[in-house]
């Protein structure tokens, strides 16, 4: 029998769900020996690959480029985990949601900046309107709260998922 | 002497005292149906809707909390349509201001939050407002953040039925509603106001909250407030 294969990306986040499964600790032997990491900001692997049994995805989705990811991850994947508050609400990264996307423009590259007074216009993704949370784009298959969510939440959820069981995460904390 | 009645609550039968409500008479028997806008000792608005509960023989969910029991009443405080309709309630509070947990100063101290851990909502299905709301920071020595309020109006009341000072209202209607101190000044404007801090203590959310408080530091003591009016016999 083939090991399941498991992803993990990482959108509008700042990393924290990932150093959150790091700290796992020796858990990562655990979770190396049930699953074929396939891709992730760990690995090399460029190109978000078929048939992915899980992934976890860190972020809510801020930029088109985000917006693409996740449909391709939707698509090429059976399980959908949002890892973390960000991706379940948008969380810090929806602290910008409020104010009109120029205002916040003109703070960091006008206001803030010595050189170049330019909103800049190449080779970045353009930002959605609002930073949204994954299952308003996609269907979620699992939502795992925390800002980050603990590492023992984290093997948990692998844990459980990668023997082939659902966990229920209802009455953890929401937000 | 008022009137003893018999009420069945989930099949329970129980003797309760006439004028009661059925939230009154089910937490006298060691029942909790969830609440947000209720609070013991203060007037009950029913407006949060979240102690709905099913009486028997009528086409429609009654808020518990401004429901008098009545003799040979039947109800249900608990059944898939029901836990339905609180999670609905509860998502509309949560996408119509900013609630970013992470970054409140009452997280992990909230009834908010706390109430979404109880009804077991994993996320919010409806679509978020993020509405652009001001922080009122004008009090010496409390701050008003509209992005938490969820217009409960128990700092409303207990101003008003408690303290004697009537600070607070809430303007405008539906989605427009606004919390405002006097009639809308910054609230360290208003000269009733005895900077008591009921409102504070009672406030279920990070709305009203003491200054200089980092994250997860604002705890309160809501029921400190109207516990002595109630033992007093001066408020049920
Ligand atoms: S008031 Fe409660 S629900 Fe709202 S952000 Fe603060 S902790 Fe979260
Ligand atoms: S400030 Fe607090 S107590 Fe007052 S209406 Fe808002 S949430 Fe309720
Ligand atoms: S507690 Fe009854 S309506 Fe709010």
């Amino acid at each position: 029998m083939r090991k399941p294969r498991l992803a993990t990306m990482w959108l509008d986040g700042c990393s924290g769900c990932h150093m959150s499964l790091l700290d796992v600790d020796e858990g990562l032997l655990t979770i190396a020996a049930k699953a074929e990491l396939v891709y992730s900001p760990l690995v090399d692997a460029r190109e978000y690959p078929h048939d992915v049994d899980v992934a976890i995805v860190e972020g809510a989705v801020s930029s088109d480029e985000d917006l693409e990811k996740i449909r391709l991850v939707r698509e090429r994947t059976r399980i959908l985990v949002a890892l973390g508050d960000c991706a379940i609400t948008t969380n810090v990264t929806g602290l910008r949601n409020p104010l009109p996307l120029k205002s916040i423009f003109d703070r960091v590259y006008i206001d803030g900046s010595d050189v170049e007074k330019v909103h800049p216009t190449e080779g970045l993704p353009t930002l959605l309107k609002h930073a949204i949370p994954l299952h308003d784009v996609v269907k979620v298959d699992l939502h795992v709260p925390g800002c980050p969510p603990s590492a023992p939440l984290i093997l948990h959820v692998l844990t459980e998922l990668l023997d082939g069981r659902m966990p229920d995460l209802r009455g953890r904390r929401f937000g | 002497m008022s009137q003893q009645i018999s009420v069945r609550i989930d099949n329970e039968l129980y003797t309760a005292t006439e004028g009661r409500t059925i939230l009154q008479v089910a937490a006298d028997n060691g029942r909790s149906i969830p609440t947000l806008c209720y609070l013991e000792g203060l007037s009950a608005p029913g407006s949060c809707r979240l102690c709905l509960v099913e009486v028997a023989g009528v086409g429609r969910l009654l808020p518990a909390c401004t429901t008098p029991a009545r003799s040979g009443m039947s109800v249900t405080t608990n059944s898939d349509a029901l836990a339905h309709n609180r999670l609905m309630a509860l998502e509309l509070l949560f996408i119509e201001r900013n609630h970013v947990c992470s970054v409140c100063v009452s997280n992990g101290h909230c009834e908010l939050q706390s109430m979404a851990q109880r009804l077991g909502m994993t996320h919010v299905h409806l679509p978020y407002n993020f509405p652009r709301l001001p922080v009122d920071v004008s009090h010496p020595r409390f701050v008003l953040d509209h992005n938490r309020c969820i217009l409960c109006s128990r700092c409303v009341r207990v101003c008003d039925e408690i303290e004697g000072a009537q600070v607070w209202d809430i303007s405008a209607r539906g989605i427009n509603s606004m919390l405002v101190a006097e009639l809308d000044r910054p609230w360290g404007e208003a000269q009733s106001c005895t900077s008591c801090g009921k409102c504070v203590q009672v406030c279920p959310t990070g709305a009203l909250v003491e200054k200089g408080q980092a994250v997860e530091e604002m705890t309160k003591r809501n029921r400190i407030v109207t516990d002595l009016a109630v033992k007093r016999g001066a408020r049920t």
